[in-house]
């Protein structure tokens, strides 16, 4: 995983809220056996017509949303399946941070595991969001805030940990397998066998 | 010792590490369910990195999502069925656990099944124990007082790896069901009220513990209804605490314990329940007494009125509107008598014998009215077989509905059972999301019975006028 401290972006916008994992990736793209080329997929359904044609009406199709590397998106993002394909399908396409006033709990863990940010914000901050697409904003996970372009910051949750393994670009399984051997003092002290 | 609820007990029991300020808990998993869509790539790292599968032990696999409902009589069917990637996913998996070490229940076993439906079944879902898999209805083994819930492939591998999982400690909500239901109301319809009450991130950073008289009156197939839609609230996990309904269900399972081993666990599971005391984060009671079958009338699972209710009127929200249009309905008007195009009966929400039941006593004498295509898929292989030994296939097949072979199927489509564009399908699964059942697809969520009414008359339709004539 890449080492993520700051950056900037512009961003696009999708206002509907409760936007769920099978808007993020439909499940007919599910049944891949690699993470790789899932850009392709995100938000088919909603990006795509009948014909397989761009919806020129969807705001990731629009000229101004090339090369925009945020999303702002509606209230309670990333809810419904534990798909990780979401998160993958998103950074694949060129999404680093996703900003919602909440964001979905295994939405959010899948995302922390691979460097999306998952940036949970106040009303007012996330409603000037909402009515400004487009604007760059610099999401800095080493001060856990965001910053808009007037210079104002909000700040967003993120525990030490998730924060020390974003800026390090440290992977999980190695800190597990660290304790490898706790696991196993815990395997034969424990008073029941599962 | 202070008071504790029956999620402190489970996490406090499973901690290899305790969680600090700048550290998760290392929390031990005692069961690992896998199937073939959320692994692969949990494999690929464990391999690349050259780590065995800690416990296989601790494992079980099954083939539900992107399987055929209909018959194979080899491999080779496979890619006929349901399509070469689908297929090829199938035989990854089969490939892996083989590999691993990991019991599967394939297609040969008579046992395969949707994965929360056959890990109760065979009683290796008990009181108590941690439950993972990579599927967000995990959280329907709560129903046995275990901490389930669902993660991400990244998490998948990392139980397979090392048997753990990095985890804050969640907060609690406490839902409190009192009221005696009426006839033709189920547990399907308390949990819809549940979220229509709570909104879909209303549980979200909570495990949800449900208490109260009509909780403890239900079944264990009625409890994991209630706890499967746990996530459909926001809650990663729901639970339940074990009882004697609990207990008289698991006695002489196939992977129960047994002997002394059995009345031992019994005397750590009666110890499971919250002390008396015991505090959550946030708490909310419902009274049932005068609950009607609930339906959805939008594109989440909060969207839902009772059947003889109204959409509620257009508040001019965006969200709201988009999902209307979507759906094709009407601000203020009823959703009662709406014609309707599709019924699936099936998915580890409503799949399970006593569902099937239900279905079955509406269905009993009567025909699938017109052109309503009516598919009925039980939730495992051994479903399938309890079931055909009752009798209940020939009265779905007499009345004109389809009898196929157990999965996920029409849930979510990823087997190429879908609902057409436009098309409206009373299903009893667990989403109405956009899409969730076939491109354009337009999903109502509802009981077995309610399903079944649809059924019958071709309209959404209260199941409590048929159950009275």
């Amino acid at each position: 995983m890449d080492k993520i401290t700051r950056f900037t972006s512009r961003t696009v916008v999708l206002p509907q809220s409760d936007i769920d994992t099978d808007q993020i990736v439909p499940a007919r793209f599910l049944t891949t056996t690699t993470r790789k080329g899932l850009g392709q997929a995100l938000f088919a359904d909603w990006r795509y017509d009948s014909a397989g044609q761009p919806r020129p009406d969807f705001a990731l199709n629009q000229p101004a949303a090339a090369g925009c590397g945020i999303l702002v998106a509606g209230h309670n993002f990333g809810c419904g399946s534990s798909r990780e394909h979401a998160p993958w399908a998103l950074l694949d396409y060129g999404i680093g941070a996703v900003i919602s006033t909440g964001i979905a709990d295994i939405f959010r863990n899948n995302s922390l595991k691979n460097g999306l940010v998952p940036v949970i914000v106040d009303a007012d901050t996330h409603g000037w969001l909402l009515a400004h697409p487009g604007v760059e904003v610099t999401v800095d996970v080493d001060a856990r805030s965001i910053r808009l372009p007037d210079g104002r910051t909000a700040e967003f949750p993120l525990d030490g940990f998730s924060r020390y393994c974003l800026l390090n670009g440290v992977d999980q399984l190695g800190y597990l397998l660290q304790q490898s051997e706790a696991i196993t003092r815990f395997e034969k002290a424990r008073a029941w066998q599962p | 010792m202070t008071a504790r609820s029956l999620f402190e007990k489970v996490w406090d029991d499973h901690q290899v590490v305790a969680e600090t300020a700048d550290t998760p808990a290392v929390l031990y998993i005692d069961l690992h369910l896998i199937h073939e869509v959320t692994t692969p790539e949990a494999f690929n790292v464990l391999k690349s990195r050259g780590l065995p599968v800690r416990r296989p032990d601790l494992t079980l696999a099954t083939l539900d999502h992107s399987t055929p409902t209909l018959p194979i009589r080899s491999l080779a069917d496979l890619d006929a069925l349901v399509g070469a990637p689908a297929a090829k996913q199938i035989r990854v998996m089969l490939d892996n656990c083989r590999e691993a070490g990991i019991r599967m229940l394939d297609f040969d076993s008579g046992q395969r099944g949707i994965v929360h439906v056959i890990g109760p079944e065979l009683g290796i879902t008990q009181p108590g124990k941690t439950i993972v898999c990579g599927d967000s209805h995990t959280s329907t083994h709560g129903a046995f007082g275990a901490l389930a819930f669902g993660i991400g492939t990244t998490e998948v591998g990392h139980v397979l790896a090392t048997q753990c999982l990095l985890q804050r400690k969640p907060k609690t909500l406490a839902i409190n069901v009192n009221g005696r239901l009426a006839r033709g109301v189920g547990a399907k319809d308390i949990i819809l009220a549940i979220i229509g009450r709570i909104g879909v991130g209303g549980g979200t950073g909570h495990v949800i513990e449900y208490r109260g008289e009509t909780i403890s009156a239900l079944s264990m197939e009625q409890r994991m209804t209630i706890c499967n839609m746990s996530i459909e609230g926001g809650a990663r996990a729901g639970m339940i605490a074990p009882d004697d309904t609990t207990i008289g269900y698991l006695a002489g399972r196939p992977l129960a314990p047994s002997g002394a081993a059995w009345d031992q666990a019994v005397r750590r599971w009666r110890a499971l329940p919250a002390d008396p005391g015991a505090r959550y984060d946030r708490e909310v009671s419902l009274d049932v007494a005068k609950l009607a079958p609930m339906i959805t009338f939008g594109t989440n699972p909060g969207m839902v009125i009772p059947i003889d209710g109204a959409v509620p009127a257009d508040t001019g929200d965006a969200s709201f509107r988009k999902s209307l249009q979507y759906m094709g309905v009407e601000a203020g008007k009823p959703m009662l008598g709406r014609p309707v195009d599709v019924v699936f009966i099936g998915s580890c929400t409503n799949s399970r014998l006593s569902d099937l039941r239900e279905a079955a006593s509406l269905l009993q004498g009567r025909k699938v009215s017109g052109s309503v295509k009516v598919m009925i898929v039980p939730g495992s292989q051994t479903v399938k077989q309890q079931a055909e030994a009752e009798g209940l296939d020939r009265v779905f097949t007499a009345a004109g509905a389809e009898w196929r072979e157990s999965g996920c199927s029409m849930c979510l489509g990823m087997n190429g059972d879908t609902v057409a564009r436009g098309q409206l399908c009373v299903s009893t699964s667990n989403r109405n999301f956009e899409g969730r059942q076939g491109i354009g697809a337009r999903t109502v969520l509802a009981s077995p019975l309610t399903a079944a009414a649809a059924a019958v008359t071709g309209r959404i339709s209260d199941p409590r006028e048929l159950l009275a004539r």
